[in-house]
């Protein structure tokens, strides 16, 4: 150690402390700072990047190749009416990896730190959900290529597509919170990841993502119409496929703000409660 | 003399029906170091984690250089620093990422948390692994990155929950060398240690804690003062035996079983002449001890009569995390 050659100056906090209180500006910056942290993470963690980009890529394939030649959909190819619920799926299960992250994060020594920091209450959250989103956007983007690799076609335009991409995004950025609370309440990682698969399993199967809605018994076609999967999937079809768009998209639209304008609060408050 | 930068008044916490903390008052003077000593589940922690604003106390009052922690927490956090038994660093960030992210949350210009980061990494050792992730650091660098992190915004009050626990005895005696720098430099140091041996070392005051409450206070001198001059002590080196050694020596003293039950501490105003009393006592009672020895008290003899409970590293093991 080196201690004596560095002697640290008397402490002089007036000169260093600029904001006492957090503004707006802080709580932002707060949040990105958290943000390019938890990308980090990402980046120098081989397997959750593998996590996050071989697995769907896997299930590209697989739908495409394996269960496609036996699900027939009236009048449109099915690697095209397959690929938005691929989309749904993937954000759907990257949002556990919100809980599984906080979760991890909450009982390791590093939050204890952050909340004795003059930051913003809600950067520990906003840093993760933005994280996780540009995760999702590299995400949809690969698998895209993959999906244009084995035969997904556009068949509306570029600018649908961009619209679709960004309709899926915002509502598994919307999802995001939800697992954040999840992730909040769980005890450890593992419990987060078990907590997280009944929703996870109700929402992406008993949807519109892989198979249509009339084929299923009669009793679970009101659920799986109008969850907000369904709802989100039958956007990015509209989008993507053509037909009518502007309902589905606004229906959309209405459950990705109204998750994040009811849970991203919530949210929050059960962050500054947790001991 | 200037006002005291920590007091603490009529402080408790609950959790659930249990009182963690339950009614704790203590000053902690500018420029000084307090140590909190006590056994685990005595309530150090909750304490620190009320005075670094984590969480909000019940009743009772603490301030940190005047302000309040439950009513402005925000400007508390602006003048504390915090390093914990958990060593708070990022695995996956390198040395330097983890000091800058602590800068950026903590409201610092860029090139102060650069200059700083570049302070602290000379300071404490790691310019050499600075830019490696910490999950390929020792633990006494994680604990070296972590008290640099609790630094970076020069911090006139430190917090250091356990900051040497679990550490090797090099690494904590460099430790122990940096901390005493810092209180050189002005800083105020509030210390939980279980090391008696930490406390007599840094601690200009001790508060001894047991079941949330202060059970004495006062300078290592005068703890031990207060518990006569001298002890002898016999190492019957079996329990049975050392029951029996109690009971024959009870009537010239205070004496406790400690050691896994196998030694008596006796506590005596005159060594020399109680000597010749214990001898008499022993042999009366047929007893043949392995050992008899007559010593200064130590801060071990403190807290094992004040909390009724040793300060070792396997009581400390055995019984978990201190909430």
């Amino acid at each position: 150690m080196t201690a004596t050659t560095s002697p640290i100056p008397a402490p002089a906090t007036a000169a260093v402390h600029r904001a006492r209180h957090v503004n707006l500006t802080w709580t932002v910056r707060d949040a990105l700072a958290i943000t390019q942290r938890n990308l980090i993470t990402l980046m120098r963690l081989p397997q959750l990047l593998v996590f996050a980009t071989i697995q769907p890529v896997v299930f590209v394939l697989m739908f495409r190749y394996v269960f496609g030649g036996a699900i027939k959909i009236p009048g449109v190819p099915y690697v095209d009416y397959l690929m938005p619920g691929i989309f749904a799926q993937t954000v759907v299960f990257g949002a556990v990896s919100t809980a599984v992250g906080l979760s991890e994060d909450l009982h390791k020594g590093l939050i204890e730190r952050f909340r004795s920091l003059p930051m913003a209450r809600s950067a520990v959250l906003v840093g993760r959900t933005t994280a996780d989103l540009v995760r999702d956007f590299f995400v949809i983007l690969l698998m895209s290529a993959v999906g244009f690799a084995v035969g997904f076609r556009v068949h509306t335009n570029a600018l649908a597509f961009v619209a679709a991409i960004g309709v899926m995004l915002l509502f598994g950025w919307s999802l995001t919170w939800i697992f954040a609370m999840i992730g909040l309440k769980s005890r450890n990682a593992e419990a987060a990841q078990a907590a997280s698969f009944p929703p996870l399993a109700i929402f992406t199967f008993a949807s519109a993502a892989f198979v249509p809605v009339a084929s299923m018994p009669s009793w679970l076609q009101p659920f799986a119409r109008n969850q907000p999967v369904s709802v989100t999937i039958s956007a990015v079809r509209a989008l993507v496929l053509g037909g009518p768009t502007l309902h589905h998209v606004l229906a959309s639209l209405a459950w990705s703000f109204g998750i994040v304008i009811v849970c991203a609060p919530l949210a929050v408050r059960m962050y500054r409660r947790v001991t | 003399m200037a006002d005291p930068a920590i007091v603490v008044t009529d402080l408790v916490k609950h959790f659930g029906d249990v009182p963690a903390v339950d009614g704790v008052s203590f000053d902690v003077e500018s420029g000084t170091v307090l140590g909190l000593l006590g056994p685990n589940g005595a309530g150090k922690t909750t304490i620190v984690r009320v005075l670094t604003t984590i969480i909000r106390p019940d009743a009772g009052r603490a301030t940190v250089l005047g302000i309040d922690v439950a009513r402005d927490p925000q400007a508390v956090r602006t003048v504390i620093g915090l390093a914990g038994q958990y060593a708070a660093v990022d695995e996956n960030l390198t040395g330097r990422e983890n000091l800058k992210l602590i800068g950026r949350l903590t409201h610092l210009k860029n090139k102060l948390i650069d200059q700083r980061s570049d302070e602290l990494l000379e300071r404490f050792d790691l310019v050499h692994a600075q830019n490696r992730p910490v999950r390929t650091y020792s633990g006494g660098m994680r604990r070296r990155l972590d008290l640099a992190g609790s630094l970076v915004n020069h911090p006139p009050v430190l917090f250091l929950d356990e900051p040497t626990t679990g550490l090797d005895p090099r690494s904590r005696i460099e430790l122990w060398n940096v901390i005493g720098e810092l209180v050189n430099d002005g800083t105020t140091v509030l210390l939980t240690t279980q090391y008696l041996e930490e406390a007599d070392r840094l601690a200009d005051q001790i508060v001894v804690i047991n079941g949330g409450k202060v059970v004495e206070e006062g300078t290592a001198a005068e703890l031990k003062a207060r518990l006569g001059q001298t002890i002898i002590e016999v190492d019957a080196n079996d329990p049975a035996l050392a029951e029996r050694v109690q009971a024959a020596l009870s009537p010239l003293g205070t004496a406790t079983i400690h050691d896994n039950g196998e030694r008596v501490a006796l506590q005596v105003d005159n060594g020399p002449k109680a000597m010749i009393a214990v001898v008499r006592a022993l042999d009366a009672g047929g007893i043949e001890p392995a050992g008899l020895e007559i010593r200064e008290p130590t801060l071990d003899d403190v807290f094992l009569a004040l909390t009724g409970q040793p300060a070792t590293p396997e009581a400390r093991e055995s019984s978990g995390d201190d909430r």
